[in-house]
Parts: structure tokens; sequence; C-alpha cells
């Protein structure tokens, strides 16, 4: 397809091309019909500069046939490939084409392997070697960019490894989070708990729920605003999986550690998403990669944080 | 001074007065011998007559050589695998005990400047040894006139057969040729592809039809290449297609050796008794035998002087000693001289001191400065690599127990043909500790990505980033390298 408004510049690269042809034709029968002097000596009889002369160096007629042979090829490839301004050639031949077609192949040069794959439970599959290869492979390409090569996330992106889920951690739910994406959604929270004061005391007693440093009169004074947050993170503050609030008890802080951090997220609050990858993924492929990321906190032995 | 574009605005005009221009005229020698030519030639068959010789040993000495090498490397096992291969798919190349990774290119670039300079060296001492002796186009032509010598006969025996009719004796003196030529082609295209594909799977592919297309690509490309090039194209490939032998004249000096006939004594020419007196007759010693010219593989007259057709392989310098001999004439009418010495007389002691001078001290210099160089940094170099990419999604990170984390991908690769267990370690920081596994092992020859964790106490630095090391290094001591990366800590 072009990507110009007329075709002033495919008639024009056509023209060129086949007008260079052409005269390179003409070059070799105008040059084949000249004939130059040649003395005894082998050379022209030319002479420049008092004594410089010139030799007789004919060109061999093996080389005059690979011009032709040259001229020919480029015939040829200009009909059957794209190349003489717009005309896309008689093979229909495209960049497009073979890169569709290798992926047509490779798919299907995959799938006896992800059959194998998808008649097993994500369990099993995450047992699997080969299967954990490709997982660790389809991870770097499209989760890597937000959850970290190592899956261990960073601020704003969960860890995948530390077994604490927001939307649940079975397979079926990691599952449905890869196909359909989540979105995870804090509202701003200062209005319902009141005070900046009222704000700090909550943040301390969030810090109390899962023995974090802090101010234990405030958080004690804390402790009945809680009941703002308690409709989301539950009143124990364990959040529900269903809703994809988080547990504050854990000690994990997805959104940044400390007082601070805390009581910007009640006063601002945060939406979170997570893409789907039902259209980039194949369901098979989503399966192998659940089994992956499942076995990262389900199968590989708890490494011991240092 | 006028400027360069003025005298080009000038070029069509007439010369005003005052403005000195040179002109150039070409003028045409009156010379009722020229003839008119096509600006086209056609190939001339050359037959170049078997000779034998000193220098003909020598020939046949590097082509056995260097063909047991070419034929013979690919079959020789090193431990468990073939000792020399260029897996290309793989990406490990191997050579006897070594095991290369692309990373390594830099000794690919060592060994071609140390072959450019090793050139450069033997041109300026000796001229164009490389095309007489070594060049794959006059081995493989060398063995190919072998085959067609002992299947059409000798120079005569073969420009009758090429004027003969067609006949049945021709026809299978022919395809009898064709079938050796061919069949020694595709050997040579299946070892050049053994050194790419393990040769002995590769024999075994062929017999149960399962070789792959692009080696069956490969196999008959570069035997087309062998018989095109041996068999028809000879010495128009060095006349016409090959850059070196236009560059390696201009290495030549005056006091480098080339094949020179010794015209003060040869001539004048002409074919006299043995038993006559050439001085009594007027003639030097050249008895005008021609044989010189039918010995010549690329069909020069040397008795013309140095042309750039002249490949150096001294075939017409054994030819004549042998007429020489026979006419009871000292040998060396031609002979390897330089130009200095054939001008002054001078005898080998003069020549050999000459072949020490600044040019060829310092090819010899360079080259084994590069050479011993090469060697020390193959012999000592660790069998192990590391590359280091920083997480590019997680910056930094806070994780329990108040520490600030950071993500980096090492490659490890073994170079080495052992499983190999590392360990991991970093410094440059207080406090810093690598938080993921600290041994990794990798199976022989491979290379793994190894996501690492370092970790250092939380407000231990300033924010910003730091400079930190990774060590690496195989378990128990060995080899271990240094790489270097940064820490970053969030403000």
């Amino acid at each position: 397809m072009s990507d110009f408004k007329s075709n002033f510049w495919s008639v024009y690269v056509a023209a060129v091309t086949l007008g260079g042809i052409l005269a390179c034709l003409l070059l070799l029968w105008i040059a084949s019909r000249k004939k130059v002097a040649a003395t005894a000596d082998n050379t022209t009889g030319h002479v420049w500069d008092e004594d410089l002369r010139e030799m007789n160096n004919p060109l061999p007629l093996w080389w005059v046939g690979l011009f032709i042979i040259t001229v020919v090829f480029g015939l040829g490839y200009l009909t059957f490939y794209p190349g003489l301004g717009d005309f896309a050639g008689k093979l229909g031949w495209s960049t497009a084409n073979e890169y569709e077609k290798e992926v047509a192949k490779a798919n299907k040069e995959l799938e006896p392997l992800y059959a194998r794959f998808t008649s097993l439970s994500v369990e099993d599959v995450a047992k699997d070697p080969q299967a954990k290869a490709i997982g660790e492979r389809l991870f770097m390409n499209n989760c890597a960019q937000c959850h970290g090569s190592d899956a261990r996330g960073s601020k704003g992106f969960p860890n995948l490894t530390d077994g604490d889920w927001l939307h649940g951690g079975t397979p079926e739910k990691i599952t449905e989070t890869i196909t359909g994406g989540r979105i995870g959604n804090m509202p701003p929270m200062a209005a319902a708990v009141g005070t900046a004061d009222d704000v700090k005391n909550v943040a301390n007693y969030v810090l109390s729920l899962s023995g974090s440093p802090h101010d234990s009169l405030r958080a004690s004074l804390g402790k009945a605003k809680f009941g703002a947050c308690a409709a989301c993170h539950g009143a124990d503050g364990k959040g529900n999986q269903a809703l994809g609030s988080a547990n504050l008890t854990d000690d994990i802080w997805l959104h940044g550690y400390g007082e601070a951090a805390i009581i910007n997220m009640i006063n601002n609050g945060k939406t979170n998403q997570m893409p789907a990858q039902a259209e980039k993924l194949t369901a098979a492929q989503i399966h192998v990669l659940a089994s992956y990321v499942w076995g990262m906190s389900n199968l590989a032995p708890a490494a011991a944080a240092k | 001074m006028r400027p360069l574009w003025g005298l080009i605005g000038d070029c069509s005009l007439e010369p005003t007065s005052g403005d000195r221009r040179k002109i150039i005229p070409i003028v045409a020698a009156a010379d009722d011998s020229a003839e008119l030519v096509s600006l086209y030639a056609a190939q001339q068959k050359i037959h170049p007559r078997s000779v034998s010789g000193f220098f003909s040993q020598w020939r046949w000495a590097l082509v056995i050589f260097t063909q047991l090498v070419f034929y013979g490397l690919p079959w020789l096992e090193w431990g468990q695998r073939q000792a020399v291969l260029f897996d290309l798919g793989a990406r490990r190349f191997f050579i006897f005990g070594l095991v290369l990774y692309p990373q390594d290119f830099i000794y690919l670039t060592g060994l071609l400047v140390i072959s450019a300079l090793a050139l450069f060296l033997f041109t300026a001492v000796a001229g164009r040894l490389w095309c007489g002796y070594a060049c794959p186009q006059t081995v493989y032509t060398e063995i190919f006139l072998w085959i067609e010598h002992h299947i059409e006969g000798d120079r005569q025996a073969r420009i009758r057969l090429d004027g003969a009719p067609m006949s049945l004796e021709k026809i299978v003196k022919r395809s009898f040729k064709h079938i050796v030529w061919l069949t020694l082609s595709v050997w040579t295209g299946y070892t050049f592809v053994g050194y790419f594909s393990p040769i002995r799977d590769l024999g075994m592919e062929f017999l149960t039809t399962q070789m792959g297309g692009w080696e069956i690509f490969w196999v008959l490309f570069y035997g087309f290449a062998t018989y095109g090039n041996a068999g028809f194209m000879r010495e128009q490939v060095c006349k016409y297609m090959c850059p070196y032998a236009r560059f390696q004249s201009a290495m030549f000096d005056k006091d480098t050796l080339i094949v020179t006939y010794d015209e003060a004594r040869g001539d004048p020419r002409g074919s006299r008794s043995r038993k006559a007196d050439p001085a009594a007759l007027g003639l030097g010693s050249c008895v005008d035998c021609s044989l010189c010219v039918q010995v010549c593989p690329t069909g020069i007259d040397i008795r013309k002087g140095l042309q750039y057709e002249c490949i150096g392989c001294g075939a017409c310098v054994d030819v004549c000693d042998t007429v020489m001999d026979k006419m009871n004439y000292p040998r060396g009418l031609i002979r390897y001289s330089t130009q200095n010495a054939v001008s002054n007389q001078w005898g080998r002691p003069e020549i050999m001191q000459r072949v020490f001078r600044p040019r060829t001290i310092l090819y010899g210099v360079v080259l084994l400065a590069l050479t011993v160089g090469l060697m020390a940094s193959l012999v000592l170099r660790t069998p192990l690599k590391v590359d280091i990419v920083r997480d590019r999604a997680a910056l930094s990170r806070i994780v329990s127990g108040g520490k600030l984390e950071n993500v980096y991908r090492l490659q490890i690769m073994n170079a080495t043909e052992k499983e190999q267990t590392y360990v991991i370690q970093a410094t440059g920081l207080e406090g810093i500790e690598v938080a993921s596994e600290q041994q990794v092992v990798i199976e022989p020859a491979q290379s793994r990505w190894v996501p690492v964790r370092l970790q250092i106490p939380y407000g231990a630095v300033p924010p910003g980033s730091h400079t930190v090391y990774f060590a690496v290094g195989e378990a128990g001591g060995g080899a271990h390298v240094s790489e270097k990366s940064v820490f970053l800590v969030p403000r």
C-alpha cells in the first residue's frame, strides 16, 4: 500500500528503475560495436603527458555475460517481486506475508507442545521444566516490563512471588487475571476519615496492624476511625480478594511503606490497572504463563529474604 | 591561486589572456601496425604444460599440506566433540580446547589483522608467495590441472583434444574428467559445510536423506564455486576478480624478490645447436624455446618483465632451468631476484642483506607483537563471561527489613566444557549483599540469565546512582570476573 496521495513517486521510481536497466543494456550494445585501435605492444596508441600510454585492456566476454545475466535477473525479479513502484509482483510476496507465514508455521510447530500442557492442570504444568522455560520467556516478554524480571515487582506493581494476592492466587484466579486484566481502585478517603490528624492516626493504626514501627497512642486513636476503611479492607484489615482490596496486616506495601506513603494513599486514593493479555496471548500460552506465575509462590522453596 | 571552481567554470571557454592552463593533448601514436579491436575479449584457454623442479616441488608440498589441513581438520575429535566446529546455530565456536562465544569476535579480528600483516610481510620480501603457493584459487587450479593432465594428457594432447571433432574418445575423456572434478568439488563443499555442522552426523544425514536444506545448498554452492573457479575460471579470477592481485603489486619495491628474466644475459634470443657458441652467433642465453610461456598458468611471457598477471609460482623458473641444464648453460636465466639485483648484478648475499629493510622490519615487528599479544590473550583469557543488564522495570524498591533493593539480570557464560558452580558477590557500597541465590550451576559451554537482587540498608547511602561491582567466580577459586553496574537509590 502506498503512503502517498498520488502515484507520482511510484511511476517515478518505476521509470528510473527500468530506465537504468535499459541504459545498461544500451551501454553494453554500444560498447560491443565500438572498436579501438591497438598497436603491436598492446597499447591504444594514446599518449598523455609525454610518455604515459594507455594499455588496451579489453573486458573479458564472460564478464559481459554476467552483466546480461544481471539484467535478466533484474527484470525477472521486478516481474515476480515488489520493486517497480507500486507493482506488487506476480508472486504477491511481501514481508508482512512472510511474517504471518512464519508465525503461523511456528504456532503450528508449537501446537503439539502446548496441547500437552493444556491437557494438564496448572499445578502439573508448573512442575514441567520445559513449560517453566517457556513460561519464563513469556513472562520476560509480556510481564517483566511491570512486574520486573524476577517477578518481584516494584512500587505499584505487585510482587508475584510472595504468596500475597490482591485478587486471589488460585490457578483459576491467576488465569482470570492474566486473561482479563485487573483494575484496582481505592477512592480518596480523607473526607470519610476526618481531619488531617485523624488521617495520621489511621495511618499509624494501619502500621500497627502488621507490627510495623508506629506511634501507639496515635494508633489507638486511629482504630476508631478505621471503620471507614473496613468496608473494603475488613474490620481486621485483612483485605478482600473478591474486591481486590489489600491485606494491611502482612507487612507488604505495594504503594509504599511508612506513614507518609499511607497518608498519601488515604488522601488521594489510587487506581491501578493491569492490562488484559487475552488479545496478545493464546489461551494455551496464558495457561503456561499462569502455571509459571503460580509456581513461583507455590513451588519454589521460599527464598529466605535476608 | 585560483579557486578550483573557477577552473570548472572555465573549462569550456577559450583561454583568456594571462590564463595559463596546461593543455594535455591526446596524441595518437603514428603506428601503421595498429588494428581495430573490440572492447570485449574472449577468454583464451590456457593449457599450462606440466613442470617439475625445485619450486614445483614446493608448490606441491604446500598443496598437500593445505589440503590435508582443510580436508582433515573437521574429522579430528576432541573429547566428545568435533575438534574444530563453528556452530553458528548455537553460537559457539570450538577450536580444539577453546570454546569461543560471539563476544570473542575480537580474536577473529586479530587473526585477520595478523593475516593481512603476514601478507604484507611476505609480499614485501618475496612477492606474491600467497598467490603462487597457498591461495585456494591457485591450489585448486593446480589439483584440477593435475586431474586434467592424468586424464587428457599434457599440454599438446589437451590442445589437440580441444581442436578434435567430437568422438567417442573425446566424450569418454571429457566425461571422466568432469566426473572426477565434480566428485572432488562436492567433497570440497561437504568438507566446508563440515566446519559448521558436525561432519560425521552430516554423512549420516546424507545417507538417510535427512540433510537440512541449507546444508545441501552450501555443499552444492561451495562445490559449484570450486568446480567453476578451478575448472573453468582459473587465471581469470586472478586477472579480473581478485583485489589482492592488484594491491599486492603496490607492496613491491626494488628489493622485493620477483620472478625475473635476466634480459642482459638472455637477449638477443634465438635457437641454436647445443654445440654452437652463442657468443659467436651473437646470441644471448635464451634459446627462445617458449617453454616459459607454455608452463605459465596465467599464460604470460615473463621475458616481457614484471606483469600484474604473474602470480609468482616459479613454474617458468623450473622449466628454464631444465633447458639451461640441457644446453649446459648456468641456471638462473629466469630466477627469483630483485629489480635492484638484476640491474646491479648483485648476488645472493646482497639480496639477502636487503631482505632486512625498514618496511620488512616494521611489518615483522608489528606482526610479531600482534601474534604474541593474541596468543597471550588467548592463553590468559578467563573462561567465564558476565553481562549485566539492570532490570528496566523496577528501578529500586523497598523491601521488608528496611532494605533497599535493585534487580539485575546477569548473563553468565560458561566457556569451559565442564559444569561449573559460580559464586556471585557484590561490592562497592556499605552493607551491600546479594539477596538472591548466591550460587548458580551452569552446564558446559552454556550461558544463562540469572536474576540477582542486591540489597543495602535503607538510608545507608544518599539518593542517586552509585557504582557497584559484581564479582562472579568459580566456586573454590579459579576463573573470576568483575563487572561494573549501578545501584539506584530513590529520593
